[in-house]
């Protein structure tokens, strides 16, 4: 039990996949400016981490090892999330429409988006088993709605901000996307002493 | 050659099988769309400007396809191509687009009300708004730091004397500025129609108003009955004209006690 609370915090605060891996920037960038889409885009996050996880893992461990096909992980799994997503994005349309109104939009960016590959290939990495692995999703799912719910904050104080006129727009939000990111490597080591 | 086909075959077949299971399930869940959808949207810009009142061209082709009383005409950039365009394919009346301009209900320049405090802070109506209700004796009235001026694309607007002024000329109606105001001052009013309008927005008691403005809005119900049409009521402490029932005789602007009802037709807003 301990392991897998230790792999949730450290996926949602120390290996933070925003902050701390700088992957899946784009949505970040993009997406944070208001504080309700970058909630939905964030809960779609969540959901594709975890169906793709539960994807891929099995394929990895039961398809590609046992037949030595390893090194085609990466484009296997860009393949196979692709079209999870595109399936799901059926299933909601069909079955769940207020879901997928609301996390509609959301969906097609996340196809390709570096941050659910991430998930799914460094899930490989570690050695996790499958509960673990789709512990480690759920965490990296929570650390990214974290990063996009405290980043939208930020942006919004940003709104009313008397920028000097070079830095307005992307230049300030890298900025304060860079300090937002050095907040977080205070965290480094926390969760290790925490249960040792 | 056979490392290059392990390869290959298996991405190839796992290709196949999502590629398989995609279409067989686009075909059983597939949601009928309205078939006019398409061509409905087809016709609209694609700027998603939001000037319709829906979220998007897509929000806006959406309730054209849904619900036959939305009205053709309220794409303002794309004007009266569009509507027409957007008639056709759905096969509805076609109605003109109409032309709007924007007004100000405010005229408490600097020889009719004054400050009460010395403001120092942002150049922006939001921010001097947001401390008590601004610097000027009316919490109600325009600001005068050109949050709207800002805003408009065609530098209709101007700051004279402590207030915004919109040249009726320059004004294409985008409506941008009354969506900016933080009092809610600038309406959009049909533009080739002579009207009365009430350029006060006090909703303060007539002698509350009084006091910080002498060309305010007293309530007093003199327009109310000297209008032919009865389409001026007042409510909450101020005029309101109904833009359908108004026929721009002038009475009530002729017979105004403060002189805050001005005149809108083809010369511009003018006093009588």
């Amino acid at each position: 039990m301990t392991k897998f609370i230790i792999i949730l915090l450290s996926a949602v605060f120390i290996n933070n996949y925003v902050l701390s891996r700088f992957l899946g920037i784009c949505p970040f960038l993009g997406v944070s400016k208001k504080l309700d889409s970058a909630t939905g885009m964030s809960l779609a996050v969540i959901f594709v981490m975890l169906m793709a996880t539960a994807a891929t893992w099995p394929i990895q461990m039961y398809l590609l090892n046992p037949n030595g096909l390893g090194y085609l992980q990466t484009i296997v799994f860009i393949l196979v999330i692709a079209a999870l997503v595109q399936l799901v994005e059926i299933v909601l349309k069909r079955y769940i429409p207020a879901l997928h109104k609301s996390l509609g939009v959301y969906l097609p960016l996340i196809t390709t988006n570096c941050a659910v590959l991430g998930v799914t290939i460094l899930n490989i990495d570690e050695g996790y088993t499958f509960a673990e692995a789709m512990v480690n999703s759920l965490g990296s799912g929570l650390g990214f709605f974290l990063a996009m719910v405290m980043f939208s904050g930020v942006r919004s104080k940003l709104e009313g901000a008397d920028i000097p006129k070079n830095f307005q727009g992307l230049p300030i939000t890298l900025i304060a996307a860079s300090i937002t990111s050095l907040s977080f490597m205070g965290f480094g080591g926390v969760i290790e002493n925490l249960f040792a | 050659m056979t490392e290059i086909l392990t390869a290959v075959i298996p991405v190839v077949i796992i290709g196949i099988i999502c590629a398989a299971v995609l279409v067989v399930a686009s075909k059983i869940m597939e949601v009928k769309e309205d078939e006019r959808f398409p061509a409905v949207r087809e016709c609209l810009p694609g700027a998603n400007c939001g000037a319709c009142g829906y979220a998007g061209c897509d929000g806006y082709a959406k309730a054209l396809v849904e619900n036959d009383s939305v009205p053709t005409n309220l794409c303002i950039p794309g004007a009266e191509a569009v509507a027409k365009q957007l008639s056709e394919a759905l096969g509805v009346e076609f109605s003109e687009v109409k032309k709007q301009i924007a007004v100000i209900h405010c005229c408490g320049d600097c020889e009719h009300t004054k400050d009460r405090v010395d403001y120092r802070g942002m150049e922006s109506c939001r921010a001097a708004n947001l401390l008590f209700g601004g610097k000027g004796e009316c919490t109600y009235g325009c600001l005068g730091m050109g949050d709207c001026q800002k805003v408009c694309p065609k530098d209709a607007i101007c700051i004279e004397n402590g207030i915004a002024h919109i040249n009726q000329s320059r004004c294409i109606g985008c409506g941008m500025c009354a969506k900016t105001c933080p009092n809610g001052l600038i309406s959009m009013i049909i533009a080739d129609k002579a009207q009365a309008v009430v350029s006060c927005s006090s909703r303060d008691k007539g002698a509350v108003t009084r006091k910080v403005c002498s060309n305010g809005c007293i309530g007093c119900r003199k327009c109310v009955k000297v209008c032919p049409g009865g389409a001026i009521n007042v409510i909450d402490n101020v005029a309101v004209i109904d833009p359908e029932k108004c026929t721009g005789c002038g009475e009530c602007a002729a017979n105004c006690t403060t002189n805050c009802i001005l005149m809108y037709d083809e010369n511009g807003l003018h006093r009588v």
